[in-house]
Parts: structure tokens; C-alpha cells; sequence
């Protein structure tokens, strides 16, 4: 598939289309691709990448470059073409200036699972057939399943479908596909209140306020952050305090609250492997139970549920009574 | 050199813990971290931790002092000195290497006294690396995995932990633990030893050199045009800082409980768009000055400023860690071929 | 942590829409009808101006539980304003449940300008529910506790 692209992107930087590209640019090892903007053909013959690691969403990065002069080529894989229409709804990107090329996407593998292995002294990686082939250092050779260290948002992908194109690479479009994300909301829904406060405490003490969840994250475009805003009151740079990793978080979750397409970048980014999705999906899930379902960044709707209302809403109380916690 | 038998680790860390705090590296839901010793806990067999040692000396957040009105008058209260030493155990030789650097900032005048507290009541376990990984590349700045250095030295080799100690400390450490230790050959070693800077010189880093950064001048260094290509990914987080073993910077804030101000320290990024912002605004706007800022730190000012010490042990965090896979070693390697 | 001398009290915010509960709390007050003192009223132009961050910050600052009145639906004074924080407040609510808050600490009503019988009513039971929970303690802000 690389190779098509970069074909594809040479006839489309030739003919005149676009004057650049966005893509993934080759890294030391075959997982640290880096989001990039080529210019030429020779350095997409050089470093550009598609591979079993290049999951970084790169919608973000066009609400900067769709401003400047030009028209830039995105190839976008079906999760990044639900960011970039959302972004297109709320429009933070300007459509005329970027060209986009669907591409499929069967699943992107995570580095820090295949460690989890166990594996040490890595020299090389290989993709065969749907399998990850890892040698060390000691001449072991390692079969690795991706599907067994996909991300966990390709895990549960929702679907293959691209929701925004100019043309699709392989010239079809993929399906929504039926998947389980909402299993792993509805298992803490489940539990005792006790346990669910103990298990998010667990989870969100580990925080340490990098900031990646929130900057990589293609929902979160504001130019400046409430929570870097020194006269905001709740800025903070450190996380000092239980109440203030529950702030953060808690906020976070709620200021993309439909538009959070469910990308999944956040948990991807997190260093202590804090599983941010289970927020967003949560808000996600009780927005499709009381106010039907959505689905952000899947159709050209600007109002979505939480700027949207209808007299018969069920009434805030409903929380408390509809039995357990979401059901 | 002295040995013990693995079987009786349990017992090695109890008998440490009698005397003092036991800190070791444990596995957790994010990979391995330091926590406090108790019975049960059994030290993780990662290379590395995901956060560095350095939160030991140099925690993310710290109190100063809290100011309260009484009044007309205003109390300052100073916090209560920490007065308990502790064991750090299963230090790898890169963030051993880290408190040196750290050291001649935080230990140069004016002291800081915080961090120089912390420092003398911790005695440092090292322990040498058996299962690098590929993103190691510590020898780039003369660190010896198999031999870390430390108040002791540790190898587990064989069904043995192997110990020695390296400073008055580390000896009174291994006195203390008396008859649980037998004596030991440093050439049971050996071997390990061997093997273990063989994987690192075969390992796809094992050739970094940082040394050609010297050749080139501080002036054409900052006005190389590679910055702009290579900080244009960069999400300006601070996950790279916050893994960091060497990153140092901090901000000095105050947090107003309603009753008092509390004067407090946390780790800072020169990444984030409000790092040493001033009455004015901020000195670096765009993110490429950050960035830029963050590796000329590393690899230009600090050797500048510390006889050629670089400001970075090649731990390899910031590899395995950046959501957008741009690290120190893609830096290093663009900039010196730009003057090849 | 320094052991209180006094035996707890409940702190309720109550964040009140200027156009009607705001009224009905005044109206509770001309007609002397009783509520307790531990609610501390906070004007608000709408319901819908209560931010997340307004009742999180309530929590920090050592309410032991917050509650939100506005207009009636329909009733809305800018039209809409209470359907949305209705909304955003259940979204809310259910997040905090899913954090493992406890039930009961957070609670919308709506209560007119002509309803101050309500509103004392609504008053004293939310600080009775409060009691019955006790202190806040999964989102309290430790050093906005201690003397």
C-alpha cells in the first residue's frame, strides 16, 4: 500500500493538484513514524511511510496547514476521516485546501503491548501476512499476532468506513463494523460505586500532566487552554492533588463530549497508560441512550448533542434513578 | 564482592527495610514504577522504569512554604524537613548517570537545598543491565550498563544477586545486612558483562555518537533550518520532560486554599506555551523555539556550561514514549549532517 | 489533617437563576418559610451559565453538595437556557456517578419566582439528603480541608 501512495502522491504533486503532502515520515525503527508535510517526490521516495505503526490521526495537524497558501494532499485512514469532518463541522479546517485520499486501515499495532511481551533487545520488525515478525539482538525470531497488540482503538474499531474523501485508493469504501466499545463502560457502570471510585483513583492517580491526551487530540483545537490560562483559576501545571487529576480529567472528557469522534488518540499517547477512552466513551454512551444515537463527525450535522436539546428531555434525576449506574 | 541467593531476596529487602524506607521498581498497569517495599512486593524484571529515579530527589511537586495573615502580621511557615533515609534499589546506570547531571545543577551555588537533603539520606543500589533495549544508547555518553556506578552495584547472574560496594555508604549498607551475604568472585560477572556490552554495541543504536555536536558552533547550531522540519510534528506536550531523567526546570507557583497561600514547586516543560511566562508574555511563541530550546539544552548548552557532559544518559524514554515518535537521537543525527 | 473541633456541618451551594429561583429563595424569605442555613445561594443570570467547572470548583472549595434551580422548562427567560444546562448537568451527574461519587451530592430543580414554598422544601430536603450522605469526601480538595 505505501508504495501506491507515494505513487499516487507523486501524480498528485506533478499534475498540479496539491504542493504538498501530509503523511508519516520514517523514523530509527519501524514504529517511531513521525506525521510529516512532503514537498517533493524525492522525499516521499525517501521517508514516506505506511505501515503497522503509523496510527497517529493527522486531522490535527491540518486545521494548521489547510491555513497556509496552497493545497495540501491528506491521506486519511477511515478513524482520522471522522476527526477531520467534525473539524470541518466546526469549522476548524478549511475543505477547499486539502486534498484527501482515503485509505483502508486494518489495524495499527502498539508498541508498548509488544514489550509487554517481554521482548528486549529488539533489532528489527517485519510485517508478514497480518503478522508482526520481531528479531533481538540474541537471533530470536518472535511470531507476533497483531491483531494481539493492536491499539486499543483498533481493537474496537468502529468502522472502516471513510466519511470525508476526494477519491478513495482502493477505490471502495469500507463498512461500519459492529463492535464492542461500550462493553468496557458498562462493566464499571456495573460496579459497586466503591469499587468504581477505587478503580478511577487507580487509574487517574498515575497522571502526571503531560498534556499529551489533550494536545493530541483532534477535538481539543482551542488556541488556548483553560487549563493553561494562569486567570482561569483552575490552571495548573502539575497534577499536586487527587481532586485536581479528577478536574483535569473530568473537564477534558466533558469539553469534547459530542464531538469526540472516539479516535482513541488519548489512551494511544498516554505514557502511564491511563485508559482516557472509557471518559469519552462513557459520555458517548449515555448521550446515545437519553438523546439518541450519534455519532460525531459521521455526517455534515453542525448541532450535536450537547448543543442541542428537545422539550421532553429526560430530567437530570434520571441519573440516580434509572438503576445501576447507566442502566 | 558478595552474593546472595535469589531465593532469599525477600529476606535482603526485609532486612534492608528494618533499618530504612525500601524503594524498588514494581510492575504496574503502565509498565514498572518505584514504590515502597512491603512484604509480597517482588522487584519487576523491566529494563527500565516509565517514570526516572529522579522523583526521588526531585519530586513533580514539592512544598516551599505557606503564608498566612494573621492580622496585620503575615506567618511564614517552612515545611517540616524530611529526616528519613531511604534505599533506592534496581537503579539502572543511565539514571544513576542522571544524578550526576542533575547534581550540577541543583548542588551548584546557590544549593538547593530540597534536592540536597534528599540526596544525602538516599543510598543507591545499582543495578546492571542484563536485557537492553533498542532503545538504549547510554554508551553515547560513556555509561557502562554492566558496570553502573552507585553507593553499590548489583548483577543478578545466575541464581545469585551479586553486590558491591562503591562508597562509604554503599559499604555500610552491605555491612548491615551482615550474614545474609557470602563472599563472592567479581569474575562471576564477567561474562554477563560481556554479553550484555555486545547487545548494546549490536543493538540498532549501539553506534550513536553525540560527540560531533562539539565540532559544530552554539550560533550555527541554533540558526540550523532543520528545526523547522523537525519540531513541526512536535504536539508540544510534555511527555518527553516528564519521562526525562535529566530534565530539571520547574516553576515556583501558589496554590490559595481559602485559609493560606501554600508556595509550591512542580516540574515544568519547556514545551508548553506557558514555560517561563512573564509579565511581558513568553519568550519563545512558536513551538520550534521550544523545541529547540528543549535540544540545545541537552546537546549544546548543558556540555557548554559542564566540561562537555551532555544533558542526556541515553535511557531511551523519550523514544519508546513521544506520541509522535520524534526524539533525541533523530535530532542529533539531523543536525550533524547538516555539517557533514 | 487537623481534627475538627466543631461537629460537621453541611456546605450546599445552591446556584440560582436570578429570574426565577433566585426569586423564589427571596419569596421564601418574605412568607418566613425555613430553610437551613448551610445553603449559600450563588446568583447566576440562567441555569445555563453553571459551567462543569462552576460545581467541580464548588467541591474543591468544600461544598458538600451543589445544587442548580432554574426556570421551569419553557419558562426560560432567554427561551432555551435551561434545556441546555439540563442537558449538560445530566452528563454531568452521570460522569461524576461513573467516578464513583456518591449519588444524591449533586441535584437540578426547577423552581419559579411565585414557588418559594418549593423552594424551602426542595432546600430542606436536598440538606437532608446531604446529611444523610455525610462529608464529601471523593471530591474534596485536601488542602482546602486542613486549618
Amino acid at each position: 500500500m505505501q508504495d501506491r501512495m507515494i505513487a499516487r502522491a507523486k501524480e498528485l504533486l506533478e499534475n498540479g493538484t496539491v504542493d504538498r503532502v501530509m503523511g508519516w515520515k520514517k523514523g530509527e525503527f519501524i514504529y517511531d513514524v513521525t506525521p510529516a508535510v512532503f514537498y517533493t517526490a524525492d522525499e516521499l521516495e525517501k521517508d514516506f511511510v505506511m505501515n503497522a505503526f503509523t496510527a497517529a490521526n493527522v486531522s490535527k495537524y491540518l486545521i494548521a496547514e489547510t491555513k497556509k497558501p496552497g493545497r495540501i494532499l491528506a491521506f486519511l485512514k477511515p478513524c482520522d476521516s471522522y476527526s477531520f469532518r467534525q473539524l470541518m463541522n466546526e469549522h476548524r479546517v478549511d475543505r477547499d485546501n486539502v486534498y484527501i485520499v482515503g485509505i483502508p486501515s486494518w489495524g495499527k499495532a502498539d508498541m508498548e503491548k509488544i514489550r509487554a511481551l517481554g521482548i528486549t533487545g529488539i533489532t528489527d520488525i517485519t510485517e508478514k501476512d497480518g503478522d508482526l515478525l520481531v528479531t533481538t539482538v540474541m537471533r530470536e525470531t518472535h511470531a507476533v499476532k497483531k491483531y494481539d497488540v493492536y491499539l486499543e482503538k483498533c481493537k474496537n474499531c468502529k468502522s472502516k468506513r471513510i466519511v470525508v474523501y476526494d477519491e478513495l485508493l482502493d477505490g471502495e469504501n469500507g463498512e461500519d463494523v459492529p463492535n464492542n466499545r461500550f462493553d468496557e463502560v458498562a462493566k464499571i457502570e456495573a460496579m459497586p460505586p466503591d469499587e468504581r471510585f477505587a478503580f478511577w483513583r487507580g487509574e487517574l492517580s498515575r497522571c502526571i500532566r503531560c498534556n499529551a491526551c489533550r494536545n493530541v487530540c483532534p477535538a481539543c483545537s482551542c488556541e488556548k487552554c483553560v487549563f493553561d490560562n494562569p486567570k482561569s483559576g483552575v490552571e495548573n501545571k502539575a497534577p499536586a492533588d487527587d481532586f485536581e487529576e479528577n478536574l483535569f480529567h473530568i473537564i477534558r472528557a466533558y469539553h469534547v463530549a459530542g464531538r469526540c469522534t472516539d479516535c482513541g488518540e488519548c489512551s494511544r499517547v498516554c505514557p502511564q497508560h491511563i485508559p482516557l477512552h472509557l471518559l469519552n466513551r462513557k459520555f458517548i454512551k449515555d448521550m446515545n441512550e437519553l438523546y439518541g444515537d450519534y455519532q460525531a463527525g459521521e455526517t455534515e450535522q453542525v448541532r450535536h448533542p450537547v448543543t442541542n436539546y428537545r422539550d421532553d428531555d429526560a430530567e437530570p434525576g434520571i441519573v440516580y434513578t434509572r438503576g445501576g449506574s447507566g442502566r | 564482592m558478595k552474593r546472595v541467593n535469589r531465593s532469599k531476596l525477600g529476606d535482603l529487602f526485609a532486612k534492608i527495610a528494618e533499618a530504612e524506607a525500601l524503594y524498588l521498581p514494581v510492575d504496574a498497569p503502565e509498565g514498572a514504577r518505584y514504590e515502597k517495599w512491603a512484604p509480597g512486593k517482588k522487584l519487576s524484571n523491566a529494563t527500565n522504569t516509565v517514570r526516572s529515579a529522579k522523583d526521588f530527589f526531585f519530586p513533580q511537586t514539592e512544598r516551599l512554604y505557606d503564608v498566612k495573615r494573621s492580622g496585620k502580621t503575615l506567618e511564614i511557615e517552612p515545611p517540616e524537613t524530611e529526616t528519613e533515609s531511604f534505599v533506592l534499589f534496581g537503579v539502572r546506570a543511565c539514571d544513576v548517570r542522571s544524578f550526576k547531571i542533575l547534581d550540577s545543577v541543583f548542588l551548584a551555588d546557590p544549593v538547593d537545598t530540597f534536592y540536597k537533603n534528599r540526596r544525602e539520606r538516599a543510598t543507591v543500589v545499582a543495578l546492571a543491565c542484563d536485557r537492553p533495549e533498542e532503545t538504549c544508547f547510554c554508551g553515547a555518553f560513556g555509561i557502562d550498563a554492566a558496570a553502573p556506578e552507585g553507593d553499590v552495584s548489583a548483577w543478578f547472574e545466575g541464581d545469585f544477586l551479586y553486590l558491591k560496594a562503591q562508597s562509604e555508604k554503599g559499604e555500610a549498607l552491605l555491612a548491615k545486612l551482615g550474614d545474609l551475604l557470602e563472599d563472592a568472585d567479581e569474575k562471576d560477572v564477567e561474562t554477563q558483562q560481556m554479553r550484555t556490552r555486545w547487545m548494546l554495541s549490536a543493538l540498532p543504536l549501539g553506534k550513536v555518537s553525540f560527540e560531533g555536536m562539539k565540532k559544530t558552533d552554539l550560533m550555527d547550531h541554533f540558526k540550523n533550518e532543520k528545526w523547522r522540519s523537525l519540531s513541526e510534528a512536535c504536539l508540544g506536550c510534555g511527555t518527553c520532560t516528564f519521562v526525562c531523567p535529566t530534565c530539571q526546570c520547574y516553576d515556583v507557583k501558589e496554590f490559595d486554599d481559602g485559609r493560606k497561600i501554600r508556595k509550591f514547586r512542580c516540574w515544568d516543560s519547556c514545551m508548553y506555551s506557558d514555560f517561563t511566562l512573564m509579565a511581558h508574555g513568553n519568550s519563545r511563541n512558536s513551538q520550534l523555539e521550544r523545541f529547540r530550546q528543549r535540544f540545545m539544552h541537552k546537546l549544546v548548552y548543558h556540555p557548554n556550561n559542564h566540561d562537555g557532559e551532555f544533558g542526556c544518559v541515553g535511557c531511551g524514554r523519550c523514544l519508546q514514549k513521544c506520541p509522535i515518535g520524534m526524539n533525541i537521537v533523530k535530532v542529533e543525527k539531523a543536525l550533524e549532517a547538516t555539517h557533514e | 489533617m487537623q481534627v475538627r473541633n466543631e461537629p460537621w456541618k453541611p456546605l450546599i451551594v445552591a446556584f440560582c437563576c436570578n429570574w426565577c429561583s433566585y426569586a423564589g429563595a427571596d419569596l421564601a424569605g418574605t412568607n418566613r418559610l425555613n430553610y437551613p442555613a448551610d445553603v449559600k445561594i450563588i446568583r447566576v443570570p440562567c441555569s445555563c451559565r453553571v459551567n462543569p467547572l462552576f460545581i467541580l470548583r464548588a467541591f474543591q472549595r468544600g461544598a458538600d453538595g451543589v445544587i442548580v434551580c432554574g426556570c421551569h422548562p419553557g419558562d426560560c427567560h432567554y427561551t432555551s437556557g435551561n434545556y441546555y444546562a439540563r442537558r449538560r448537568m445530566t452528563l454531568l451527574f452521570s460522569m461524576l456517578d461513573y467516578l464513583g461519587i456518591e449519588k444524591g451530592r449533586t441535584r437540578v430543580e426547577w423552581v419559579s419566582a411565585a414557588e418559594g414554598q418549593k423552594f424551602a422544601e426542595t432546600m430542606n430536603s436536598f440538606v437532608e439528603t446531604i446529611v444523610s450522605l455525610g462529608e464529601n469526601k471523593r471530591l474534596e480538595d485536601l488542602r482546602c480541608k486542613t486549618e
